[in-house]
């Protein structure tokens, strides 16, 4: 009771709450297709290349959202044309962007001397949120949704078979751009909540999770939009009462639900 | 009969090494070819030019179909990723549909009662809200013929169709195809291992090794030097 009562009377945790469900749907939407095209790991890269870009936009006081925004979209963009190119391998590529990054950031932090607290960009916090974050969100959140609502059906093509898709006359290259490059800025938004290591959990979790019981894509959508707000909320509530990092709190539910998940699948496979 | 695919002098090559030389032919509305050759000949790469999915460095396929737009009914070869993909078999067959509508794309009627005729032609009603992951190899390949027809109805292009299937499996499937192409004249144009059944069902036949090595009607190909060292 505690906890709904904060959430609805403290405008800090309204507006975490807030926007940790509109990215919690959007990265449950997005992780779908990224976690059964086998490149999850977009998301991780893109969240340390997020990291990257805001220490260096904090050291040179510059407005962090408006600097990172477009530096990760960018790099999507590569990491998704890095990944259909076949002499460079997708996964190496992501791994040596992402440390990169990850180093440049931390250096140009020291350098800066600015007093951004690291641990709390690494593993999130909601007390990080801004109003700037909210104005970015909810547009962001309804061109997801409404990007998946009206065209479901060519996303479900384009991530089932890419190659019937271009011979039958889908414009794959665009879904796959625009998945991307909404993943970058949902990846960016969540990051302040989710923290730099967590935040590729909220992408990866929900999809995974439900494809543990559910046979169907449709049934996967729904169901990862579901798991994915319920799983907020109680890490939410798990972190208001126990005083751990939010990011954290999530994940741990979200890793909770997924074994729940798992042996329900198990359960109902075996009858 | 009209000419419904010319293929124009194609070349592809991945990294400077060319895995097709100049290859150039032409199909006729319901032909049903087999595209022959050993393994590494460049026939999936030949295929796969043709539909636009790989580049060509020179030359290129020109489709002749009714409505003027490219729809072609591909079936590709089955990745590993594919095999675990959570789609049911009704989801999957509709989906074809896709290619004809415009946006907003929502099903209505006329998509719903095309899936379920192909699916009751391929005799896979029963299953459409299975996982496609659940069927047997030969389920799978039915009902990814089944999205192919609602893609198409005018030509089929399938990569290796029967690789990994089991005899009767096969037989099956060729019989479908076979159905297809007398019944409803649909066009085949099949990628094959399987020489035995290349010979039985094909009317023509492309030998490919890198270059054309033959192109024609299955008897000729039967006489000529190059069907020994295959059939043997």
């Amino acid at each position: 009771m505690d906890f709904i009562k904060a959430v609805l009377t403290q405008p800090m945790i309204t507006r975490g709450a807030v926007i940790g469900i509109l990215v919690s749907l959007c990265a449950a939407l997005l992780g779908v297709c990224l976690v059964l095209k086998r490149c999850s790991m977009i998301g991780d890269g893109l969240s340390h290349v997020a990291f990257g870009t805001l220490s260096i936009a904090f050291a040179l006081n510059a407005a962090p959202l408006l600097i990172t925004i477009p530096v990760v979209m960018l790099t999507a963009f590569i990491l998704l044309r890095l990944s259909e190119s076949s002499s460079i391998k997708g996964d190496s590529a992501i791994a040596l962007i992402s440390s990169t990054a990850l180093a440049v950031g931390v250096c140009a932090a020291s350098i800066g001397n600015i007093s951004i607290d690291v641990n709390s960009y690494m593993f999130g916090s909601i007390w990080l949120v801004g109003r700037e974050e909210l104005y970015y969100c909810i547009p962001l959140a309804i061109v997801v949704i409404a990007v998946f609502v009206l065209c479901y059906h060519d996303i479900f093509l384009v991530t089932y078979d890419e190659d019937f898709a271009k011979a039958s006359g889908t414009k794959v290259g665009f879904y796959k751009t625009v998945i991307a490059l909404l993943t970058a800025l949902v990846v960016v938004i969540g990051m302040r909540i989710m923290g730099t290591l967590l935040i590729s959990s909220l992408v990866i979790f929900p999809a995974l999770t439900s494809m543990r019981v559910f046979k169907s894509f449709r049934g996967v959508i729904l169901c990862s939009v579901a798991v994915s707000a319920v799983c907020f909320v109680l890490g939410l509530a798990l972190s208001y009462y126990s005083e751990m990092p939010t990011g954290a709190s999530i994940v741990v539910v979200n890793a909770v639900v997924f074994a729940l998940f798992s042996a329900i699948g198990k359960f109902c496979g075996k009858k | 009969m009209s000419v419904i695919l010319k293929a124009d002098h194609i070349c592809v090559a991945y990294e400077g090494k060319k895995v097709v030389d100049h290859v150039s032919f032409e199909v006729e509305h319901g032909d049903y070819l087999c595209i022959v050759g050993e393994n590494g000949t460049g026939k999936s790469s030949l295929v796969k030019a043709m539909l636009g999915l790989v580049p060509t460095c020179c030359g290129k396929a020109v489709f002749n179909l009714k409505n003027g737009k490219k729809r072609i009914g591909y079936l590709p070869q089955q990745t590993l990723l594919q095999k675990d993909f959570p789609a049911s078999v009704g989801e999957t067959v509709i989906s074809g549909c896709l290619s004809g509508m415009k946006f907003p794309k929502i099903y209505r009627k006329a998509e719903k009662e095309l899936a379920e005729t192909y699916m009751k032609y391929l005799d896979i009603y029963d299953l459409r809200h299975k996982a496609t992951r659940d069927l047997s190899g030969g389920q799978r390949q039915r009902v990814l013929l089944a999205r192919a027809l609602c893609a198409a109805d005018e030509i089929l292009v399938l990569d290796e169709p029967v690789s990994g299937l089991d005899t009767n499996a096969a037989r099956d499937l060729y019989s479908c195809l076979e159905k297809l192409n007398r019944e409803k004249n649909i066009t085949v144009i099949m990628i094959s291992h399987d020489m035995n059944s290349a010979m039985k069902y094909a009317a023509k036949i492309l030998h490919l090794d890198t270059k054309l090595l033959f192109f024609g009607k299955k008897e000729d190909y039967l006489l000529s030097i190059h069907s020994k060292k295959l059939l043997s």
